[in-house]
């Protein structure tokens, strides 16, 4: 079912607490289920209109810096850890090693001159509420200097191992969430790029 | 471990891809009477027994209950007794089992129950993939299209250009996989998909996400499935024939994303420098765990060989039930699990070693694995499947395997005809065994060991 426009549920925060607007919670009949070779009642279903609010914390600057086109990443800076200069993507709020506040940086060029494809699948199917088109292409892509591998998926051209490709970030009619950010193939001209992406 | 622990008896329900008439009370009492009857005892003698319950059950929200093991301990009637549900992901049986194993090694209880279960035909299959997609990270993977196979299929893609060397034989080897586990389902009648099949049929089978195919990918099944654990005292009561059980366990990132590289551990059948030169013998193999291995697998392993003084599992064991959600990533755990080395995984297969009988030899095979279908062929009821592989391999050490698979009543109760060609797949004096029960893509592991107590390995 659409909503209409003012019936849509949103989520602000005001003082310091959550404030909901809109519809929530839209209750819908629960329906028997028989068995039709019996005759007999076997079942009933619950249908369920449910909306989860979520809270990125110390995350949040990721998924806003995506809308503005950047792709941070985390650094531990701590002196006395063991693994001081360690860059984790994706983005940690505290370096697991020591467990001190680590500090957010920006590796949008470090990904424009390096990010490659480590591995990739490309699948036809996906579950209820998937947003992406379909087939996916997924890509697990690795960065010079980065001590992880970040999962994503490739918006142009097809995946391969070794594949160089270059961030875009869905900075016109951003969703807020993982998929704001996806990567194409280097040297792919802007022309390509999905609807509301940019490089 | 202070107190010795030993097994005392397992019990199963039939196993199928739903049960639209059956709660899931039902099917956990059927495999608590089973194991009643396994040492021919009442449900009621065998309960007395029971001190502590541990439940296994992972994904509670397809079911849209929360306190579920509440619910079913009622219905078993074990009330007033502790208990406590236990729930992580894959490993969740296998993790069941290891909570009541510390029960009673500790001393805190004589005798504790691990049943588990797992129902995932109560939601429409667009949104039970859903479900299952939600036990990858809420944020970072899941929007990315609320699928599960493609975290496998990455792994599947990496180790085959990698170990594989993208040679087509790779390919049909994983095929075989699903091939031999799905043929060892047909003379099993709790299994859920015995089939008789090809690696054509497997390579040509729907594609979920290349190069994972539908034959490739384990069951979603309903089912229950339990073991009852207790010290030597107890054990002896229950049965004149216990078996001795430890679980090991490891861990590693939700995220494969966030999996550093390090150096590789081994288990005591490895040599330090080993794999000096594994980049060299297979380019792009540099990085460990990687996309090609999982840590936890061998963490647990090494932690279980070590308290039962296992050297080498090849040598060791008499039989194994390996996780095999994936053709992929049973490959993975023989390596992780220290039956081959990194990178030579598929020869346990290709030689024969894995299956019961060697079809290269006609011998019987080294170390056979999931003779029980595995959760290709048999069952994934999630909370229930790490029990499942632990009654299986205890059936070969008990060596009662034919009465569970054979009983040509058992066949007609559960509706499946049993195959004119059945044949015993009976370890023929089997002595140890190892179960490993996995999580996530790697999150969590467990790696039980049993033994007949007369053939120990290391003193208590
Ligand atoms: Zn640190």
């Amino acid at each position: 079912m659409v909503k209409a426009e003012e019936d849509i549920g949103k989520v602000v925060i005001k003082d310091g607490r959550y404030k909901i607007s809109g519809k929530f919670s839209i209750p819908e009949a629960n329906q028997p289920i028989f068995n039709e070779d019996t005759g007999k009642l076997a079942g009933i279903t619950n249908p369920r209109d449910m909306t989860y609010i979520h809270t990125y914390g110390g995350e949040a600057i990721f998924f806003e810096s995506l809308a503005k086109g950047k792709l941070m990443a985390s650094r531990c800076d701590n002196e006395k850890c063991e693994f001081k200069g360690t860059i984790h993507e994706p983005f940690r709020i505290y370096c697991p090693d020591c467990l001190r506040k680590a500090t957010p940086i920006d590796i949008t060029e470090k990904a424009r001159k390096t990010a490659k494809v480590h591995s990739f699948i490309i699948t036809a199917r996906a579950g209820a509420f998937n947003s992406l088109k379909l087939p996916i292409k997924f890509i697990n892509i690795e960065f010079e200097g980065v001590s992880t591998i970040l999962m994503g998926y490739l918006s142009f051209g097809e995946p391969e191992m070794g594949l160089r490709v270059v961030p875009i970030f869905n900075t016109k009619n951003p969703t807020y969430t993982i998929v704001d950010l996806s990567w194409v193939p280097e040297g792919t001209a802007e022309s390509e790029l999905p609807e509301g992406f940019t490089f | 471990m202070s107190k010795p622990v030993y097994l005392a008896t397992v019990g199963m329900s039939k196993f199928g891809r739903s049960f639209p008439e059956t709660r899931t009370e039902e099917l956990a009492i059927q495999a608590l009477t089973a194991a009643a009857d396994f040492v021919k005892m009442t449900p009621a003698e065998l309960k007395s027994y029971i001190h502590t319950c541990y439940y296994g059950h992972f994904a509670d929200h397809f079911g849209d209950q929360l306190l579920g093991e509440a619910v079913i301990h009622d219905r078993l009637g074990l009330d007033p007794l502790g208990n406590i549900g236990v729930k992580p992901g894959g490993a969740t049986g296998g993790s069941a089992m290891w909570e009541a194993i510390k029960a009673v090694a500790s001393g805190y209880s004589d005798c504790a129950l691990a049943l588990g279960w797992e129902r995932m035909d109560e939601a429409p299959t667009d949104e039970g993939n859903h479900l299952i997609s939600a036990a990858a990270d809420k944020d970072w993977e899941t929007p990315m299209g609320h699928i599960y196979t493609g975290y496998y299929a990455v792994m599947a893609q990496r180790y085959w250009k990698i170990f594989g060397k993208s040679e087509d034989s790779f390919r049909r080897t994983m095929a075989e996989v699903s091939v031999k586990n799905h043929g060892y389902a047909r003379m099993n009648p709790y299994a859920q998909a015995p089939m008789k099949i090809t690696v054509e049929d497997v390579i040509n089978s729907p594609i979920v996400a290349d190069p994972l195919r539908v034959l490739d990918c384990c069951l979603m099944s309903v089912g229950s499935a339990c073991g009852i654990v207790c010290d030597e005292k107890t054990a002896y009561e229950l049965t004149d024939n216990p078996l001795r059980i430890w679980i090991g366990a490891g861990s590693h990132t939700l995220r494969v994303a966030d999996r550093r590289n390090m150096e590789i551990p081994l288990p005591p059948n490895e040599k330090v420098g080993q794999y000096d030169d594994l980049g060299t013998r297979f380019p792009g193999a540099d990085r460990y765990p990687g996309f090609t291995s999982f840590l936890a697998a061998r963490v647990a392993a090494y932690y279980a060989y070590n308290m039962t003084g296992i050297k080498d599992p090849c040598d060791d064991l008499d039989i194994v039930e390996l996780h095999d959600a994936f053709t992929i990533s049973d490959i993975q755990s023989y390596e992780d699990v220290g039956i081959r080395p990194y990178g030579e995984g598929r020869d346990y297969i290709e030689s024969g070693d894995a299956y019961h009988t060697n079809p290269l030899t006609g011998k019987p095979g080294k170390l056979p694995s999931n003779l029980s279908g595995g959760l290709i062929g048999t069952m994934h009821a999630v909370g229930a499947t790490g029990l499942m592989q632990i009654a299986e391999v205890g059936y070969h050490i008990w060596n009662r395997w034919d009465e569970i698979h054979e009983d040509p009543a058992k066949w007609k109760e559960f509706g499946r005809e049993k195959p004119s060609d059945w044949t015993s797949l009976q370890v023929k004096g089997a002595k140890r065994g190892l179960a490993i029960s996995h999580a996530g893509v790697g999150s969590h592991v467990t790696a039980a060991i049993l033994m007949d107590p007369n053939h120990l390995l290391k003193e208590d």
